[in-house]
């Protein structure tokens, strides 16, 4: 709405007219509203889910981790690739929060905040899986440096597993802090629209604000700087990750492509989740205004281009291991593609590799139904792609004598599907509790395009001689030109 | 402080920074403005500085990267140095990523806490005073009425000028 600096060449990135009030009552609704039946039967699902995963692992911890099928040849398996999908899926809420925020990429306003609640339950998901993997997750301040009367005896600064406990919790702290700096506004819109007991929490979440533009000053200051922090950060997180593989010296991990290839990856994945997500909310709260086709399809071009990555990286090794002439190397490739896990493999390259190609059919990326099944699929292809990296590159080692297969046990399956509850139940209860949806951010892109959108009203009611357009509030009425 | 402020209310952020400038030039003391969302140009508008809280983001994150690594040297050059894998004791590649966690994670704490104090947002039990709709849909400059030829009327005339709705007198400012 600002009178400078607004090309008309700006697409409206809200598509239906809204006032700024309008904007409010709507992301508010959800929040102010008895839960849908659809809602209450989801939570009871993820509940359900999440219950067999507590059980799971409640089982692990009082029988030990015999209970999981790991032998002395495979002894990651399951649980590292679950650890590995997890983190890389929280990925792409750092990247829509902060990367694109660095880019002035506007688009990213209405996803934000749901993207970086995903990021923060999937990192929570991910902590879960190394400490339970310890066995005795009692211990697990062991991995702290904390002075002890051993000696003291420190942690292993060297080694990259040590660096994760730092790189995964930083990114945490990080990430929830982001989060809630940016929830900051809107917490006190919801808290002056509040009474009673929702008004005194609100009140104390939202720490006294008032919209005063000497907070404003600071706090957009403040913001850039956490965006700037948290973009190198979160390509280290997953470098770091992959260095927990490539720091080894086994034919299949031991690899310089795998930083950029971990990272492109968990965008690849996190993206895919995203678009899971927020497919389902656009539909289930009628956001479609909101969360437009556009932001979909500028999300599945992300995707093509990490899927690009990924494919190319998949192309690298398998020319690295040919042209290195290492017959260990070569082997562990050969064995990866047809070897006993093949078809593991296959599902990745077809699900990561061949999937993302049908982005380029504009039909396809701007229809949310083929968007959310392809999304799917890219998940399912990027949870193998970890299972494949981690089982196919341990189950046939330097001797041929400690061969063995890998196969999870119920119970391994049960703590996966305890992390999808628990992550589900987390997004559901978030969906209830705070504004979905950045109702500051979104007040500011209201007026893009309203010249545009002026002239084309102009237009139409010069051509038919309609009623003119607009009327009370704020002159955002949006063309639906696009749609 | 304030005697007492002069609060002009708009319906769009274009009154409210026609507003700021107009009331700056014509030399009216702006105490602050209350906005739904942050209004681009309006630092510009009423001539706020730039903040100084990256200076804080620098020093924190600083004394993080120095703090990582003179602790990981500490511990495992000199506390207890431990042979892993027949490298040296002070391992610095090796100390690297934890460092630049360290630097991020005291550079990002440092500077929103840097920004809480400064523009006091801390939990409190009350709640603060808030003028009417500025979370919402409306936009709100508010003037000192404290100079000494302060002319209530005239500048009331001029926020109305430049497309304020309503205009009243707050005696405490929130």
């Amino acid at each position: 709405m600002s009178e400078h600096a607004l090309s008309d060449l700006r697409e409206p990135l809200v598509t239906e007219p809204r006032t700024m009030a309008g904007i409010t009552d709507e992301v508010c609704a959800p929040m102010e509203r008895r839960p849908s039946i659809l809602w209450t039967l989801a939570f009871l699902v993820a509940v359900v889910a999440l219950a067999i995963g507590v059980w799971a692992v409640q089982h692990t911890i009082r029988k030990g981790i015999g209970v999981w099928g790991l032998n002395k040849t495979v002894g990651w398996a399951f649980d590292i690739t679950n650890f590995v999908f997890w983190v890389g899926i929280g990925h792409a809420g750092t990247l829509i929060s902060a990367i694109l925020f660095l880019f002035r990429q506007k688009w990213r306003t209405s996803v934000n905040r749901a993207a970086e609640a995903m990021t923060l339950f999937a990192v929570m998901c991910a902590g879960l899986f190394p400490i339970i993997h310890m066995g005795r997750p009692w211990l697990g301040f062991w991995m702290l440096p904390y002075p002890n009367t051993r000696g003291s005896l420190w942690v292993n600064f060297r080694s990259p597993l040590l660096w994760d406990v730092f790189a995964i919790s930083t990114y945490f702290i990080v990430s929830a802090v982001f989060w809630y700096v940016g929830l900051l506004p809107d917490l006190a819109t919801v808290r002056d629209r509040a009474k009673g007991l929702k008004r005194r929490i609100f009140g104390v979440l939202a720490l006294g604000w008032n919209g005063s533009q000497k907070t404003w000053l600071r706090y957009e200051t403040v913001y850039l700087l956490l965006a700037a922090l948290a973009t190198p950060l979160v390509l280290s997180v997953h470098t770091i990750v992959s260095m927990d593989f490539a720091t080894s010296v086994l034919p299949g991990w031991h690899t310089p492509i795998f930083p950029p290839y971990f990272v492109a990856g968990a965008v690849f994945s996190g993206f895919a989740m995203v678009l899971t997500l927020m497919i389902i909310t656009r539909k289930i709260m009628r956001w479609e205004h909101l969360i437009t086709v556009r932001h979909l399809e500028n999300m599945t071009k992300v995707i093509i281009v990490t899927g690009g990555i990924v494919g190319l990286a998949y192309g690298t090794e398998f020319f690295m291991a040919w042209y290195s002439g290492n017959m260990y190397e070569a082997f562990t490739f050969k064995n990866r593609a047809f070897g006993p896990y093949g078809w593991a493999y296959w599902i990745m390259v077809s699900c990561n590799v061949g999937v993302p190609q049908l982005f380029w059919i504009k039909k396809v990326r701007t229809s949310p139904w083929m968007i959310l099944i392809l999304a799917l699929l890219i998940n399912v292809g990027m949870w193998f792609e970890r299972f494949v990296i981690i089982v196919t590159s341990l189950h046939r080692d330097f001797l041929p004598s400690s061969w063995a297969m890998y196969a999870p046990t119920l119970i391994e399956l049960a703590i996966l599907l305890g992390s999808f509850g628990l992550f589900f139940t987390l997004f559901l209860l978030f969906t209830r509790v705070l504004p979905m949806i950045s109702i500051a951010e979104v007040k500011g892109v209201l007026g893009f395009a309203a010249r545009k959108r002026e002239a084309a009203a102009a237009a139409k009611a010069k051509a038919g001689g309609s009623s003119a357009p607009g009327g009370v509030g704020l002159p955002i009425a949006a063309s639906k030109e696009r749609s | 402080m304030t005697s007492g402020l002069l609060v002009a209310y708009f319906e769009d952020e274009n009154g409210l920074l026609r507003a700021a400038r107009e009331a700056r030039a014509a030399g009216l003391k702006i105490h602050d403005a209350y906005t739904p969302y942050a209004v681009h140009g309006l630092d510009a508008a009423m001539g706020q500085r730039p903040s100084r809280l990256p200076w804080v983001t620098l020093l924190c994150g600083l004394t993080g990267t120095l703090l990582a690594f003179w602790f990981q040297r500490w511990t495992s050059a000199v506390s207890w140095p431990i042979n892993v894998g027949g490298k040296p004791a002070h391992s610095f590649p090796a100390f690297i990523p934890v460092a630049f966690e360290f630097t991020v994670l005291l550079a990002a704490l440092g500077t929103v806490a840097a920004l809480f104090i400064r523009v006091g947002l801390r939990p409190r039990v009350g709640l603060p005073r808030v003028l009417p709709r500025v979370t919402n849909d409306r936009f709100a400059l508010a003037l000192c009425t404290d100079g000494e030829d302060f002319n209530g009327a005239a500048a009331a005339e001029l926020c109305r000028n430049a497309g304020a709705c309503e205009v009243s007198a707050v005696e405490e400012a929130p």
